[in-house]
């Protein structure tokens, strides 16, 4: 199912400067698995060596991240969007 | 609970006759104190906000001076305090907004050492900071100290705001339990960072700091508002407690949690890659070499935005340094490359690629800033 996936400013360098991607897959693993092979760049900044979503990163399902739900296995649904939340430091 | 004089009546009177605040609330704040770490893009409206409403004392803490650079967005300070440490600048500035409000100055930087002595004497502290180790820092100190921590960070045209370790709500190391690798995460120096939006998140940070004082309203604990600028969106998620993060014991080094080498580059840059797959040359020798005859093929690896401010006229190509290793094509690999960026650390990344490749590489230290500062006064800098 088509999937939304919202990209931030510090990774839209990977991302043709698209905010957003839409992608299809019936996890959020396979969601992102399809925008990174959509846009190969991103990988490194979303998982490490191990495939493992970065801790610096988080993936939100709507409101939720999905860690607190079934990580890569979490069920999508159609509409649903996911949004990368990167780790900034700026104040300055 | 401290009294009001006649004078404050007269300036907090908006506030006075609000029912959410009125004379107990306002007297709360004239007792209260708060930390603002950082007197940059969110410390600026931020310090403004909370002297303006009157809280009685405030504690700033910057090691930094104003820079014309920073006056794009950093409100408090202005064009005749350049030069001044910040941290007198801003203090003269409250004092011009609000005289009723004590300011502590602390001109050093927030440290594992002092983070504690200093945090200790606030009620809240606010995290303004622009870097990775400090962030950890002032998070794990507020846990340590019982504080509420308001968050706000930026990049480019986009915000982050929360409140931390408030009333058994979630901390900094529950959204994010480790930092990225050094260079991973562009700074706004090199990114780049609208100058209203530090203004629109510092006062969001200054809303929940006073409504945190006053005990009123409900705050961003247990919310990660994301706050775009060019939509003009808000976005809110949910934030929990990490069941599996380990506890927070004591402070420890920041710049090695992040893997920051201590003062080893310019910290608004990349930091510099040190390698033996590539050379490097000062500006001087460059200079010198290229007067001579030297004839490397120059690649410039920042983005269009910066060539657009001041290039070099000898450049022959400008790829930015996220793209070099897939625009290989563009580089010939049968010239000396001589690679540069704004402060020799983006370059350096650059350089590691080329050399990977099979590219003989050589990156100019300290960048086309460097050249401009002593080679060519005439360049600007940025």
């Amino acid at each position: 199912m088509a999937i939304s996936i919202a990209i931030p400013a510090a990774l839209r360098a990977y991302t043709d400067g698209k905010a957003s991607v839409t992608v299809h897959g019936e996890t959020a693993g396979q969601a992102l698995d399809a925008l990174t092979t959509g846009y190969p760049g991103l990988a490194k900044h979303l998982r490490d060596a191990d495939g493992k979503l970065r801790s610096f990163v988080n993936v939100y399902l709507n409101e939720d991240d999905i860690r607190f739900l079934q990580k890569d296995a979490t069920p999508l649904k159609e509409g649903d969007t996911l949004i990368i939340v990167p780790s900034i430091a700026g104040g300055r | 609970m401290s009294t009001l004089s006649n004078d404050e009546i007269a300036r907090y009177s908006r506030h006075l006759i609000l029912p959410e605040v009125g004379m107990e609330g306002q007297q709360k704040l004239k007792a209260s104190s708060v930390l603002c770490v950082g007197t940059g893009g969110l410390g600026s409206p931020l310090l403004l906000y909370l002297a303006a409403a009157g809280v009685g004392r405030i504690g700033i803490v910057d090691f930094d001076v104003v820079d014309a650079s920073n006056l794009q967005r950093q409100i408090i300070h202005g064009t005749s305090t350049i030069g001044q440490p910040k941290v007198q600048s801003a203090k003269a500035r409250i004092a011009d907004v609000n005289p009723f409000v004590q300011v502590d100055v602390y001109e050093e930087p927030l440290t594992s050492e002092n983070a504690l002595r200093i945090g200790a004497n606030y009620d809240v502290i606010v995290d303004g900071t622009d870097n990775f180790p400090t962030r950890y820092l002032v998070n794990d100190a507020c846990v340590l100290l019982g504080k509420p921590n308001v968050y706000g960070s930026i990049f480019r045209f986009e915000g982050q705001a929360s409140v931390f370790n408030y009333q058994g709500g979630p901390n900094y190391r529950d959204l994010y339990p480790e930092p990225p690798p050094p260079g991973l995460v562009p700074s706004c120096a090199e990114g780049g960072v609208l100058g209203v939006l530090p203004g629109i998140v510092g006062a969001i940070q200054a809303n929940e700091t006073i409504k945190i004082l006053l005990g009123v309203g409900t705050t961003l604990s247990g919310r990660l508002l994301l706050f775009d600028a060019l939509t003009m969106k808000f976005r809110e998620l949910r934030l929990r407690k990490d069941p599996d993060a380990p506890k927070i014991e004591a402070l420890i080094d920041y710049d090695q949690f992040c893997g920051v080498p201590k003062a080893a580059t310019p910290r608004e840059e990349a930091p510099v890659i040190q390698s033996e797959t590539f050379g490097r040359i000062s500006v001087e020798e460059a200079h010198r070499r290229l007067d001579g005859g030297w004839k490397p093929f120059v690649l410039d690896v920042r983005n269009d935005a910066e060539a657009a401010i001041v290039r070099f006229p000898f450049a022959d190509a400008l790829v930015p340094h996220t793209e070099v290793a897939a625009r290989l094509a563009e580089i010939p690999k049968d010239r000396e490359i001589l690679v540069h960026c704004k402060l020799g650390g983006r370059s350096s990344q650059a350089a590691a690629v080329l050399a990977a490749n099979g590219y003989t590489v050589t990156n100019l230290e300290g960048g086309i800033v460097a050249w401009a500062r002593t080679i060519d006064p005439s360049m600007p800098v940025y």
